[in-house]
Order: structure tokens, then sequence, then C-alpha cells
């Protein structure tokens, strides 16, 4: 074999182990950067219109609420994504949202969608859900961004 | 306001298998380099032993598949280019001693010892379903250790090669118990520092910036570091004394994040090795061989002279930038050129922009590692594989340290390069666990969490990784839940998922 010859296969072999060490690193390079960082949609406030105070976050885009947050009590930062069944909330396991708190009953309240909207029904639990400060009689719209109380924990529908 | 999701980790078995080609292309180029360089032409069982380098990868690539199917995809193909790129440095190695009329047959030991590494590890594989399960065996692993480091001293089947008293060998088989007993002491590390991580991270005094533990937490660090210094002192081992004591400092600081333990432990290490310099010749030889490498009484001194690690340092100097070819220097003029001074002759033949790459492959596989600790959930599983990764660039750090003259030269073996079965095997059965690590650290959560229960006041996440996925999935999981709970109404696609 000529000595250029085995010059060249010398220099293919530190190739291609650089080679494997680059691609071996373009592989983790995925993993360094593995998270997505994704900024909150604004507010938008031309549909928005006259809505004073809390305005409901979900109301711009035209569709419903999305997911479910716990935003206060134990199980704060919870959060149940909406589909089209009905969520059910109370201590019992059977529930989709399952709190543990004893100031709420087993099968406290459900909520459930209407085309676009949600809905909320009080199950005669024994403390009752307020929708804002108004106890819950009959099944009440929910718009999002509006808090729902049961027993110790707040929810709040939201896009 | 900004939500922050990780993106969806790939099970990675098809990168897994394009590096495992450019891996065996590089290990079976080695070997006919070698052969190029010393014979001046292609050796004619090139075949035979690409064929076999691949068998051994395709079955790795197949029981990760099956048994650990999430498990991360550089490791192993790693691994194996470093081991082929050993075998072939030990088979030059040994064609040059054969030709010089010395003891050789290397080559063929350590392919062997490959082979029985790689099944050895894929059984451990196969065997442990979950890394959890090791921590049952805690104080097992404990006694283990302290067994597999005691047995060299039991008279009939102990041996002492080189001054150092650290062989065991039962029939044809030699075995060196320490490079075992570093994996069961890290499985007992991570499982006691699991426990009293809370303890030994209590708050203490604040000294200079540092949390200081209290005097009585000392425990521990105390005893270790006594043990680390009766293997020193017995078995005139000082490499696997440094090892053991820092993979005990690494992992109580990866459990308690003080770093005070580390300059306490740093500083027993320094006391105990200055006191060990100049008690024992042996280890003061090192010393004086590092710091006077080049004085010409040091470098003639017999035994113990700095003559193997001033070779070793012209050996990397002739190599240069790009080496001087497989088969083309003279590694084998530097005493134990196959196994303590393997990273010399790679130097040598490979040159900076070789060695450069060996060493970037260890660091990438320590990453992996790290990343696998820091990706799995459980803290005894974080404590294993930080432990371990620590473990193998600690042993690398030693070994090159010691060959380029940074840190006193101690016979440790370098992972996967150098010859020694004990330690190969060792090796891999870490890569086993890593890869058994990471597969639970990337494994994608369930799904769905039917009931909700949250620990203890603490805020859950419900349903998994149910805000990082898409919308709609999300909503049909949820439906199929409530499906359960609810009489279904108006249910259309609830029940899908099951």
């Amino acid at each position: 074999m000529s000595e250029l010859t085995v010059g060249l296969l010398r220099l293919g072999y530190l190739a291609l182990l650089w080679l494997l060490v680059l691609s071996a690193i373009s592989v983790l390079r995925r993993d360094l950067y593995g998270t997505k960082i994704v900024a909150r949609r604004r507010l938008k406030p031309a549909s928005a219109g006259g809505a004073a105070g809390r305005a409901p976050a979900g109301a711009a885009g035209g569709r419903g609420p999305t997911r479910l947050v716990v935003t206060e009590g134990p199980l704060r930062g919870t959060i149940v994504p909406l589909g089209t069944a009905p969520v059910l909330v109370g201590r019992s396991p059977g529930c989709t949202l399952v709190l543990d708190d004893d100031y709420s009953s087993s099968r406290h309240a459900r909520l459930y969608p209407q085309g676009e909207e949600w809905f909320v029904e009080d199950l005669g639990s024994t403390n009752g859900t307020y929708l804002g400060e108004v106890r819950v009689q009959a099944p009440t719209r929910v718009p999002p961004g509006t808090s729902v109380r049961i027993g110790q924990n707040v929810i709040e529908l939201g896009r | 306001m900004a939500t922050i999701s990780p993106t969806r980790v790939q099970a990675g078995r098809g990168v897994e298998v394009a590096l495992l080609v450019v891996a065996l292309v590089v290990g079976i180029y080695s070997y006919a380099m070698v052969g190029i360089g010393v014979e001046g032409s292609v050796p004619a069982d090139v075949w035979q032993y690409g064929l076999g380098m691949a068998v051994l990868a395709v079955g790795a690539h197949l029981v990760v598949r099956w048994r650990a199917p999430h498990a991360d995809p550089v490791i192993l193909p790693v691994v194996v280019a470093l081991n082929g790129i050993g075998l072939a440095m030990i088979y030059r190695i040994d064609l040059a001693y054969a030709a010089r009329g010395r003891p050789h047959g290397f080559a063929d030991k350590q392919l062997l010892w490959t082979a029985v590494s790689v099944v050895g590890a894929l059984l451990l594989l196969w065997l442990l379903r979950d890394h959890r399960k090791l921590r049952r065996y805690t104080y097992t692993a404990m006694v283990a250790s302290l067994a597999l480091l005691l047995s060299p001293m039991i008279p009939g089947i102990g041996q002492t090669i080189n001054g150092a008293q650290i062989w065991v060998r039962v029939g044809p088989v030699g075995m060196q118990p320490a490079e075992l007993a570093k994996i069961t002491l890290a499985v007992f590390f991570a499982g006691y520092l699991v426990t009293n991580r809370d303890t030994l991270a209590l708050a203490g005094r604040t000294v200079l910036g540092m949390k200081m533990p209290r005097v009585r937490d000392l425990g521990p660090i105390l005893l270790i570091w006594v043990v680390a210094m009766a293997v020193l002192v017995m078995q005139r081992d000082l490499g696997a004394a440094l090892l053991f004591f820092g993979l005990f400092v690494a992992m109580i600081y990866l459990a308690t994040e003080r770093i005070s333990w580390v300059v306490i432990g740093l500083g027993l290490f320094g006391v105990g090795a200055a006191v060990a310099a100049r008690a024992f010749s042996h280890v003061g030889a090192r010393f004086d061989g590092w710091l006077d490498a080049f004085n010409d009484e040091v470098f003639n001194r017999h035994p113990g002279g700095s003559g193997q690690l001033v070779r070793g340092l012209f050996g990397m100097a002739s190599g240069g930038m790009f080496g001087t070819g497989w088969g083309q220097g003279r590694p084998d003029l530097v005493p134990y050129a196959e196994s303590d001074f393997i990273v010399a002759s790679l130097g040598e033949e490979l040159g900076l922009t070789g060695l450069t790459a060996i060493l970037l492959l260890v660091a990438v596989l320590v990453q992996r590692g790290m990343r696998t600790a820091i990706g799995v959930r459980d803290g005894f599983g974080k404590l294993l594989a930080g432990g371990l990764s620590f473990l193998l660039v600690l042993q690398v750090f030693v070994v090159v340290g010691g060959v380029t003259r940074l840190i006193p030269l101690t016979g440790l073996a370098t992972p996967f390069l150098a010859y020694g079965g004990s330690s190969l095997f060792a090796n891999w059965l870490i890569v086993a666990l890593l890869l058994r690590v990471s597969d639970d650290a990337r494994r994608p959560a369930p799904d769905v969490r039917p009931v909700l229960t949250p620990e203890a006041g603490t805020p859950v996440v419900v349903a998994g990784a149910a805000t990082s996925r898409p919308v709609s999935a999300s909503a049909a999981s949820s439906a199929a839940v409530s499906s359960t709970a609810d009489p279904p109404t108006e249910i259309v696609d609830g029940g899908a998922d099951r």
C-alpha cells in the first residue's frame, strides 16, 4: 500500500472518530434544549368589549374553555383538561377531580358542556357550590375566569 | 408569564442503530489500520472480528430495545466505540510485544473479556427490571463491598502482583474484586444517602460562607476515609483508595448540595495522602515522580522511578497533533503500555486530535449519565446514576491526569480502553445500570391518572404530562376518565383510550 493511501486512511480514521463524537453531541443537543417556553397569550381587547374587572380570558377567541384550573385550596395549581365529557368534582375516588377536603361532599358538583359553554350543577352538596358569591341552585353557566368555590377549593375555567 | 413544557422525548432506538453502525465502523477500522500499520496489509480475519463485534452490538441493541426501550440512545454506541478502540490498541501493542519476544496474548484475553462483559451487562439489564429494587439491598451491598475489598487478603486465593495486594485468583480466572466493589459501594452510598441526606444537610454553623455540618454528623465520612486509608496502606492501592473516597464525597455532595462536604473531603484526603507520602515509600515515590519527573536520579530509580511516566510523555509528544498513525509509533517502549498507559499509547498513535475525540466520547457518556440523574424521578436513582457517572469520569481523570503529569500517577484502569478483565466487566455493568436508570428517566409519564390523590398538600399536576400534550389528546383521555365516573350522556369519543 502506498504511503499516500495509508496517510489518507489515517486522516480518514480521525475524521470518522470526530464524526462519531459530533453526531453523538448532535443527538444530545436536542436534549440540552429540551424545554419549550411559550409566552402566555395576551388578552385581545377588541372583542372583550365592556368586560369590566376580571375580564374572561377565554372570551376573546370564540372557542370554549379548554381546561379547568384549581386556583385556591390544597390542590392549587392542578389542571384538568376539558373535553366534551362532563367533569365530576368531589371527594369520591370516582370523580374526575378528586378533592381531599373535609368541606366538600363525595359527589359535590358537576361541570358539563353545552355547545361552547360550560355549566355547573350542584349535586346536593352539604356546603354548596358558589359561582362567584352566589350559591348555585340550578345549573348555571360558568363564564371563563369566574371562580367556582367548592369547599375549600376554588376552580376556574380557562383556555 | 410563560409556560415551560418539556418537549416530548423520543425513545431514540433508531438513532441508537445509526450511532452503533458508526461506532462499529470505528472499532473495525481501528483493527484494520493496526494491520496496515504493523504488517502492511489488512488483517485476514478482519471479517470474523467485525462479525463478532457486530453480533455483540446487535445483541446489545436488541436487549435494550426489548427490556429498556426508552433508554438513552447515546450510551451504548459510545461504549462500543471506546471498547473497540481499546481492543485495537491492545492488539497493536500485543503485536509489538510479540515482535520483541516479550510476553503477549493480551488482545485475545481482552476480546474474551469483552464478550463476557457484554453478556454480563445484558443479563443484568434483562434481570433487573427496576433499579429501585437495588435499594432493598443497601446494607447487603455494604457487606458485599467490604467482603470484596478484603478478599485479596484471604490467604490461598489472594495474590500480590507488582506490590499491590488486589488480586484474587480462583482456578485460571484472576479478578480484581475492588473493581466490582466500586459498583456495590455506589449502590450502598445511594441507598444510605437517600435515607440520611436530611441529617447530613442539616443546618450547622456557617464558616467562611459555607454551612458546615455538625461534628457528630461527620461519622460516615470519617468511616469511609478510614476504609480508604486502610485500602491504601494494606493493599498499597492508591488509585482504588482515591476512587472510593472520591465517590463518597461526590455522592454526599449530590445528596446534600453542601460544598462544605467537598472541602472537608478534599482536606481529609489531602492530609491522608500527605501522611502516606511521608510514611510509605511507594506513595512517596509517586509524589517524587510527579514533582521531579525529569530528574535523572528519579528517572532511573528502581522501583518506582518516573521512567514510565516520562517515556509516556515523550510518546505523546512524538504523536503531536495528528499522531503517528496506528502501528507507526513505538508505544510498547512504555512499561504497561496496554493497561495503565493505554492513554499515552493512544495519544502517540492518534495524536491530540484522536485523544481529544476519545476524551470527548467519555465526556458524552458521563454527560448522559448525569442527564439521566437529573431526569429520573426517584432520589435513589438520581444518586445511583450520578454516582456511577462520577465513578467513570473520576477514573478517567485519575488516569489521564496521572499520565499527563497533572496529578501523581496511580494505577487505575482507563474504563473500556485499558487491558484488564475485571475493570472492563465492572464498567460494562455500570453501563447496564445507567441504561436501566435512563430507561426510567426517559419513559413518558403515563397518560392518565384516574385517581388524583394529593400528597400532603403539595400541588399535583393532574394527568401526567397533560399540559405538554396537544389539547385534543388530553381532552379525549379526560373524557375517558369521566366516562368511568359518570353515566355517559353525550360522550362521543370516550373510552377510545382504553
